[in-house]
């Protein structure tokens, strides 16, 4: 299995141990709490469509910056205010994606949102949430080939 | 948007306002129940005093592609604390497409005494009102439900066949690219396995959340007559059958046909396209 960022694979190893769907609806509520929409100085509403997250039905967007070591950092916003999976995901791929080697971001395989989520999430949940990952691998990969 | 009891639906009563919602949260003869795709949102934060049903967990069998049975029913009845005469309300996210489809299986039950909030868990929220993460304290009761019925509100593979056979009338409420055959999915959704693209034969096509309103209301008796009867023709006394992907799309139409224009006989196709674009020889329009 390719290597994943470090932050990420922690998350992955927290939710392995979980039990209960209880355990895992809390854990991701918790960190839904803590996502950040992008700031104005990255960009402001209406955004442009191309950082629309095709297939997400919370209306997620994805911004990539490039940093000076050419890593890159991470903005989401979730215009559904009741978009909450998506906000925990956005969360998780903020602190996991931002900074790490790019290489291991576009390692990241979509079936993460599983562990994360349960294999009992409906399947357009899946989908969207599984597209959220695809953006940010999409960034990563395009970063390589620059 | 109006009054509910201005609107000119056939069984009004079918629906209650989130006024009607807040001044019941302590009567012992209401059970509020949210029901939502998102598994995040009810521990997020509720209705006061609500509880959850899970489409997944609480109303699927867990092995069969089938619904709960009798005891099932029985004893998430029971775990929710209501008897047959508590009022259930249910109310969710997504204008209510998961709220429907939980008060079409409990009326599977014969649990007719449910009604729906008008504008769901979006609209509570956008008034302001109060939210908790607290998860009530309910006192179990003791349900006894009747068997299931499948006679008179759900559809069957045969008797769809049969239905269209004799002309009956069909809604499907899938996407404009469902119908067509041009997707074998709901814009956004994966491809669930359906083997075939395409339509019942003798289906029209309503995508179901024409019915609603932005803020996931209820559009009004008028307008929802002038899109199902004036628009695609549908005779209110004809039966009727609605399908979707998995069946969940479509109670929210059958509970507009039934409870909003009164019509007298609609059965939902819960198999849906799921099964019929992968059955061997079932007619398949395009």
């Amino acid at each position: 299995m390719p290597e994943y960022p470090a932050k990420l694979q922690e998350y992955l190893d927290d939710f392995s141990f979980i039990s209960t769907r209880d355990e895992r609806v809390d854990y991701l509520i918790a960190i839904a709490d803590e996502f950040e929409p992008v700031s104005a100085a990255i960009a402001t509403k209406p955004y442009d469509e191309g950082h629309r997250v095709v297939g997400c039905e919370s209306e997620a967007f994805v911004w990539a910056i490039e940093r000076p070591d050419h890593t890159l950092d991470f903005h989401f916003d979730v215009l559904n205010p009741q978009g909450l999976s998506a906000m925990a995901m956005c969360a998780i791929l903020d602190q996991s994606c931002s900074g790490a080697p790019l290489e291991q971001v576009a390692a990241i395989d979509g079936e993460v949102v599983f562990t994360f989520f349960g294999r009992d999430i409906s399947m357009g949940k899946g989908r969207g949430l599984t597209e959220l990952v695809n953006a940010v691998v999409y960034s990563a990969k395009q970063g390589l080939r620059h | 948007m109006s009054d509910i009891s201005s609107r000119g639906y056939k069984n009004a009563a079918k629906l209650v306002s989130t006024e009607w919602v807040a001044a019941h949260l302590n009567d012992d003869n209401v059970r509020i129940v949210e029901s939502n795709e998102d598994p995040l949102l009810y521990p997020s934060g509720h209705i006061p005093g609500a509880v959850e049903v899970d489409w997944v967990k609480d109303l699927n069998d867990p092995l069969r592609r089938d619904y709960l049975g009798k005891a099932g029913f029985e004893s998430l009845a029971g775990r929710i604390g209501i008897t047959p005469e508590t009022t259930v309300v249910f109310y969710g996210d997504k204008s209510n497409w998961w709220a429907t489809y939980a008060l079409w299986v409990f009326e599977l039950f014969d649990h007719t005494n449910a009604v729906i909030m008008d504008g769901g868990r979006l609209k509570w929220a956008e008034e302001g009102r109060e939210l908790t993460r607290e998860r009530p304290s309910i006192r179990a009761t003791n349900y006894t439900a009747p068997e299931r019925d499948d006679s008179q509100i759900r559809a069957f593979r045969d008797g769809v066949l049969q239905h269209t056979q004799s002309d009956g009338q069909l809604v499907d409420v899938r996407s404009p690219a469902e119908f067509s055959g041009e997707k074998l999915h709901m814009e956004g959704y994966p491809q669930e396995g359906a083997v075939r693209g395409g339509h019942i034969p003798g289906a029209d096509n309503v995508p179901w959340s024409r019915a609603a309103n932005e803020d996931g209301t209820f559009k009004t008796a008028d307008e929802l007559r002038a899109i199902y009867q004036e628009e695609i023709g549908l005779d209110p006394v004809a039966p009727t059958i609605a399908y979707c992907r998995i069946g969940e799309r479509s109670s929210h139409t059958w509970f507009v046909l039934t409870n909003l224009l009164g019509f007298s006989d609609v059965r939902n196709y819960d198999g849906s396209w799921t099964e019929w674009g992968n059955s061997v020889g079932l007619p398949i329009e395009r």
